[in-house]
């Protein structure tokens, strides 16, 4: 119980412990215990309104646990119903606002906007991206802060197969990278060695 | 720092973009336009009570903006990320307080000179006005965040939001229209006491109010 997060030769970048969570009168769930390490990806899933989002967003640190503790030893970036874009800026100024924000450079910002294929609306402003566009600029800030926790809520809406498949493909090359991802979805987008955790099953 | 900085601008460049720079100047100026108008053309009568009014007017025009100072934020998703990021509540508030202030106050104190011509105010009386209000800018910008902050996540927050912040305003109208009196000596001490302390304040208290809008 008392293991350092860097005993055994894995290193915790997210420790759950037995945490609960209460949205209004309901309690969501509670005593429920997680860990992720480095190369870590873990899926969240059940019926809507189990508290998927709400565990993420008590991952994140936005939403105060009833019980429990939750650490996060490293850096941690969100995705949930908001691309946090300013909608009348261009894609990339939008999007190099949050690398300020991260204090890294120009070029991880490039480099992410490859990764997910949105070069040629990078003078687009954000308002007129679609739905899975948006997705994907947020994707794109998810990747260039850095950040090796990734809390992503329900990723790919929106998103076509192309996206899905360079959203997986990012997500592989952030874990072999040694960075966790905390993923809540209704599928598991096709995403191989994952571990899951059915919020549905533990009401 | 950087992020700071980044924070500071963005915050600047909305509200200066889309000629919204010129909204909290046009309603002041309308007031002034308005006042004499109302109280008849009386030279005398507007030279002593339009210092009070251009007080009203630059306390209303502070809170003008208050619906886009943290609403957009918030449903936007900004303020999650930046919490997520580990920004604290009182840092991004300082931030939106001082972009508050230059955002609105440059504009103010340069609209402060049609204004006072409009109220027959003589050039003395203008220095005295900019003076003040130069003093009660960051106040009247750590009022309206404060109160934006507090009303972000209600409906038709912006008209609770401006009855929030009157009663905490009401000692800077008197000692910043005092400051006007000649026998109102100590009045520009006093504002500028009330000011720091709202200053102060403010970045804690609406800090405060960000923190609780994620509950």
């Amino acid at each position: 119980m008392s293991a350092h997060p860097r005993a055994g030769g894995m290193t915790a970048l997210l420790r759950l412990d037995r945490v609960a969570c209460i949205r209004g009168d309901r309690l969501l769930f509670e005593s429920l215990s997680l860990t992720l390490n480095r190369g870590d990806a873990l899926w969240l899933r059940g019926p809507n309104g189990t508290g998927k989002s709400s565990l993420i967003r008590v991952a994140a640190g936005l939403l105060r646990a009833a019980a429990g503790t939750v650490e996060r030893y490293e850096r941690s970036a969100l995705i949930d119903e908001n691309a946090a874009l300013d909608t009348e800026l261009p894609l990339r100024r939008a999007l190099d606002f949050w690398a300020r924000i991260d204090t890294v450079d120009g070029h991880s910002v490039d480099r992410a906007i490859a990764e997910m294929a949105l070069a040629p609306l990078a003078e687009v402003p954000v308002g007129m991206l679609s739905t899975g566009q948006r997705k994907r600029a947020a994707m794109v800030r998810v990747i260039a802060s850095g950040a090796p926790i990734w809390l992503l809520d329900e990723p790919a809406n929106g998103m076509d197969d192309a996206a899905q498949a360079r959203l997986v493909a990012a997500i592989a090359k952030h874990r072999a990278n040694g960075g966790a991802v905390l993923l809540a979805s209704h599928f598991p987008l096709g995403l191989g060695d994952l571990a899951e955790l059915d919020l549905g099953a533990l009401a | 720092m950087t992020a700071l900085i980044a924070l500071f601008w963005r915050d600047l460049r909305r509200a200066w973009g889309s000629g919204a720079l010129w909204l909290p100047v046009l309603f002041f100026l309308l007031v002034a336009t308005a006042f004499p108008f109302a109280v008849g053309p009386d030279a005398p009568l507007l030279a002593r009570t339009g210092g009070g009014m251009i007080w009203v007017a630059a306390l209303l025009a502070a809170l003008l903006p208050i619906d886009r100072l943290v609403r957009p934020d918030l449903d936007a998703g900004v303020l999650d990320r930046l919490a997520v990021r580990g920004m604290p509540d009182e840092v991004i508030a300082a931030v939106k307080i001082g972009a508050h202030a230059i955002g609105f106050g440059l504009p103010l104190l340069i609209a402060l000179l049609p204004a006072a011509a409009l109220l027959a105010q003589d050039m003395a009386r203008v220095e005295i006005l900019a003076a003040g209000l130069a003093i009660a800018i960051p106040a009247l910008a750590s009022l309206a965040v404060l109160s934006a902050a507090l009303t972000a996540n209600l409906k038709g927050g912006s008209a609770i939001g401006g009855l929030l912040i009157l009663p905490l305003a009401v000692p800077m109208l008197i000692f910043g229209a005092g400051m006007l009196d000649p026998s109102g000596r100590g009045a520009m001490k006093l504002l500028g006491a009330t000011s720091l302390l709202l200053t102060v304040i403010g970045p804690f208290a609406a800090g405060a109010a960000l923190r609780g809008l994620r509950e």
